[in-house]
């Protein structure tokens, strides 16, 4: 469940003690080799500086990391992982630390191998159409090296100024224009990878569409489990000539949702259509004033572009459809700062819940377009029983929901009664022929939910083809797939200090 | 929270502590903040990031230690606050470092060498009248040419990294203009009654600025007060967490301006204007009594920025052609701190033939960042350098700014690069607009945008 509770690591009860001070026996003699590797200031061991990288954007899971590493090339990314191998050492990938699903949670006795000092563009080949970035690029920014030429970078997830290009390949990442553009996956070429072993391996090139088995589809959302990429060739989309944006203010959700529908079963394919409800719009509202139609129960956001006639045509079209479904108001921008006013309050919507609620989780779960709507009805339903507030915000073209499940984490019991609505909302999108995940991942968060998706031959299945990669499992080991340590005692969330943890004489990671 | 404060009276340790924890609870841990920390940006690590050091400082909330290494951290922030611009979580960052750099200078204690710097340091900066003082020998000491040969041999870099700063940013002067008088009538039919803040930078080294904002101000239809008492408002004192002194500071001036009756209190130093801004907060920090937080938080309402004031106020006088092509840089603590980034653009848009350009990366802090350049001078003049290339990619020639450092700042690092610019502020552009003045009478015949 991707909470986002305050940040502070308040007491340990989720995370490993504090109290290690030193670094973990095993990692000791470690230290000297990585240091001759990573140099002196590529190499963490202090206590709070470690603990600093505890949890990455969802902090409900935290645990101190063995040592912290910083690399700043490919060789010396290979070196660190050939010297966890030859050691049997864990070592987990981190990126821009942005992630919903801990897929980045450290390893307490392992290494954390960050990739934020490999920031640089290695080249903007405009003749091919790509780009070739190293994995600590932040997305945003291929999109402005690009920008100038008359290109972008078309996948672009609402943290895209920050979350890291390394990070989007590991999560497979989507983004709000994924409806038309489609995933991460669809826009890389090639890769350079570091596997489990510490070998450095190409995969494809700025050629799109080799032949044979496609290893980069595999790499490509496995979650730092098959390697490190360390050098990525991404596909740049040329701007289209005209874009518009739309705000259209409804009612209610239902009116909302047929919009949706009516939009999609018109033909017309927009690049985005987004949708929030009135308490994520009081949240975004609030947090950056994005003047949205005042008393809207929902607004979608509608982005169209491509050639100018045919978005003029369309707009026509979208805007009649959306009126016929009963909005009150729409609006439409073709300017960059008005388009990005609209943009703002959807974009930050996820933080901006903090405005209204001191805690609370992002859930993240897919659905068939067309279950939309009565999913919505039941969250509403199950949001009203249990008497806990959910916010929606959601990719509604592709039936991709992320409900903000909030709650007061001071009020005893409030966190496990989010956690349970949350929890049931992921078993509404699998009930209605959904997924668990659309685009934050499994991590350590959805890990043990995966056998609700995927009965054992084909879990068994995943685990043979990740073993292929990664024999020895230390390549981001207790993420993605379910294993019976992290699932075995009880499935969900531990609520306190295991009792051994507690008495000192176990320590938990 | 369900903590209860230990003591009734507001203001108290236990009280501050318990609104610390609060603050420091907004953050969600979302990393928006990253990619405009102009730390982040020269290091990527997270321990020099906002996140990082709001982490930092839940550790020093929850477990009551303070470490070296998290001083160092902290040390590092530059304070620009571009991190409160970019959270969607209204985290208060400002607030967060200002009581962390105040529990580091209680609790802290700094090698020997440090202690004599910021000693020195602050029982300069803050005075006016000191630092009009070295004006004197500064000047002479550019004149003599002794200044290029000290700056080649690089002397300075090898005996301290911070005195080279203060050679390097020390600005060229001028003979100064003569004293503001306490009293500007207002040009033709009277608008306001406006306070004016001199500042110590500003007056010291830039005291044509303050002349030109004055006079903007008169030709604009204001009465302007301009006490002489004045000091310096507390501000690179309190972002040093120096709370007792910036407090006491804070006071005189609440006093000095409560005299003057004016409507507003115009200021032109972005930092100075920033901190003035929450005078009560100051005041409530360093535990003084509710009466006083309610004098400053009077005063602190009048206080505007020049540009902010203008555009409110709205044009009366005539614009004159000023042909040049200029680039605008953001002071931090007027876009980040202030969330004015708006009203100098307009004001400068109104000036018939000059022509606004904007920097790449303007959200990044130039690295004056008040003090921090003499404290932390490598880190500064890394920024420096990021900053002028971006100047001097819009080949513009000049570059106007509504901050006093930032302008020493960017100036000194683009001599360095050898792509010297001259420097401006908004005030002085108005100025020659409303005075019909070209750009020769302004810059000298040397410079063209």
């Amino acid at each position: 469940m991707a909470t986002t509770a305050p940040h502070t690591p308040r007491g340990s009860a989720r995370g490993s003690a504090p109290g290690s001070s030193s670094t973990p026996g095993a990692l000791t003699g470690l230290v000297p080799r990585l240091l001759e590797i990573c140099g002196d200031d590529g190499v963490l061991t202090d206590l709070s500086q470690r603990r600093v990288y505890e949890s990455d954007g969802l902090t409900y899971h935290r645990s101190t990391p063995g040592v912290v590493v910083m690399p700043t090339s490919t060789e010396q990314v290979a070196a660190v992982v050939r010297l966890c191998a030859e050691h049997g050492v864990p070592y987990v990938p981190r990126g821009a630390g942005t992630g919903l699903s801990a897929g980045a949670l450290p390893h307490a006795e392992g290494v954390l191998l960050v990739t934020s000092r490999m920031r640089r563009i290695i080249e903007i080949d405009l003749d091919n159409e790509c780009a070739v970035v190293e994995p600590g690029v932040a997305n945003l920014d291929i999109t402005r090296a690009a920008g100038p030429h008359g290109y972008y970078y078309a996948p672009d997830p609402s943290s895209q100024q920050v979350c890291s290009v390394g990070g989007n390949v590991a999560e497979n990442s989507g983004g709000a224009h994924c409806l038309k553009y489609g995933f991460t996956v669809n826009h890389v070429r090639g890769l350079e990878i570091v596997t489990p072993a510490g070998e450095v391996v190409e995969l494809g090139g700025k050629a799109p569409g080799a032949h044979g088995y496609d290893l980069i589809g595999a790499f490509v959302g496995s979650e730092g489990t098959l390697g490190v990429a360390t050098r990525i060739t991404v596909s740049l989309t040329r701007s289209p000539q005209k874009t518009v944006t739309l705000l259209s203010a409804f009612t209610s959700l239902d009116a909302g949702g047929e919009a949706v529908s009516a939009i999609i079963s018109a033909g017309v394919l927009p690049s985005a259509i987004e949708m929030m409800d009135a308490l994520a719009i009081e949240a975004a509202e609030r947090a950056v004033a994005c003047d949205y139609p005042e008393g809207a129960a929902a607004v979608l956001v509608v982005e169209l572009d491509g050639p100018a006639e045919e978005v003029d045509a369309q707009l026509e079209r979208v805007t009649a459809l959306c009126a016929d479904a009963g909005s009150f108001e729409t609006r439409a921008a073709s300017g960059a700062e008005e388009r990005a006013l609209i943009w703002k309050g959807r974009k930050s919507a996820f933080a901006a819940v903090g405005r209204i609620s001191p805690a609370y989780i992002v859930q993240d779960g897919v659905v068939p377009r067309t279950a939309l709507g009565e999913v919505l009805g039941r969250i509403a339903a199950l949001s009203a029983e249990s008497g806990v507030r959910v916010a929606n915000v959601f990719h509604a073209g592709d039936g991709n929901l992320h409900p903000l499940v909030l709650f007061d984490d001071a009020e005893p019991g409030a966190g496990e009664r989010a956690e349970a609505v949350s929890g049931a909302i992921l078993d509404l999108c699998i009930e209605h022929g959904g997924s668990i995940t659309g685009e934050h991942g499994v991590g350590v968060d959805k890990a043990c939910k995966m056998p609700r998706m995927y009965d054992d031959a084909s879990l068994e299945t995943f685990d043979l083809f990740r073993r292929a990669f990664d024999p020895a499992g230390i390549a981001n080991p207790e993420k993605l797939l379910p294993t019976p340590r992290l699932c075995g005692e009880r499935p969900g969330v531990r609520t306190g200090v295991h009792p051994l943890v507690e008495s000192g004489e176990a320590e938990q990671f | 929270m369900t903590d209860l404060p230990t003591e009734p009276a507001s203001g108290g340790p236990a009280e501050r502590e318990r609104l610390f924890g609060d603050l420091l609870n907004d953050c969600v841990h979302c990393g928006f903040c990253l990619p405009t920390c102009p730390t982040n940006v020269l290091w990527g690590q997270e321990m020099d990031s906002p996140r990082g050091r709001i982490h930092l400082m839940g550790q020093m909330h929850e477990e009551d230690v303070l470490t070296e290494t998290a001083v160092g951290h902290f040390d590092n922030c530059l304070g620009c606050l571009a991190c409160v611009s970019s959270c969607p979580s209204g985290v208060a960052y400002d607030a967060l470092i200002e009581h962390t750099r105040y529990r580091v200078e209680e609790e802290h204690e700094r090698p020997r060498g440090q202690r004599a710097l910021r000693g020195a340091v602050f029982s300069l900066f803050p005075y006016r009248n000191r630092l009009r003082a070295v004006r004197g020998p500064l000047r002479a000491y550019q004149a003599s040419g002794v200044s290029s040969l000290v700056r080649r041999s690089g002397i300075l870099d090898r005996l301290s990294p911070t005195l080279a700063t203060m050679e390097r940013i020390a600005p060229p002067l001028s003979a100064p203009p003569p004293p503001l008088p306490e009293l500007v009538p207002a040009v033709g039919e009277r608008r306001a009654r406006v306070g004016m803040l001199v500042g110590c930078v500003q007056g010291a080294f830039f005291p044509e600025v303050n002349t030109a904002t004055a006079r903007v101000l008169a030709l604009e239809g204001c009465e302007v007060v301009i006490p002489r008492s004045q000091g310096c408002c507390g501000a690179l004192s309190g972002h040093s967490g120096r709370l007792a002194e910036s407090a006491a500071f804070a006071q005189r001036l609440v006093e000095v301006f409560e005299a003057g009756q004016v409507e507003r209190i115009v200021v032109n130093s972005a930092g100075c204007g920033s901190s003035m801004k929450h005078f009560d907060r100051t005041l409530e920090e360093a535990g003084a009594g509710p009466a006083w937080v309610e004098r400053a938080r009077a005063v602190s309402a009048k206080v505007v920025d020049l540009t902010e004031y203008l555009v409110a106020l709205g044009p009366r006088a005539e614009r004159h052609p000023v042909p040049l092509r200029v680039a605008y840089h953001d002071a931090c603590h007027l876009s980040h701190g202030q969330g004015i980034t708006r009203q100098p653009r307009e004001l400068l848009r109104q000036i018939p033939g000059l022509e606004v350009v904007d920097l790449p990366n303007k959200e990044i802090c130039c690295g004056s960042a008040g003090v921090y350049n003499l404290f932390n001078p490598r880190a500064a003049g890394e920024l420096g350098d990021r900053k002028g290339e971006d100047v001097a990619s819009t080949g513009a020639g000049v570059l106007v700014s509504g901050n006093p450092g930032c302008s020493l700042q960017i100036a000194s690092a683009m001599e360095r690069a050898g792509s010297p610019v001259a420097v401006t502020h908004t005030a002085q552009l108005l100025d020659a607009s409303l005075r019909g003045l070209s750009p020769e009478q302004l810059f000298g015949p040397s410079s063209r945008g």
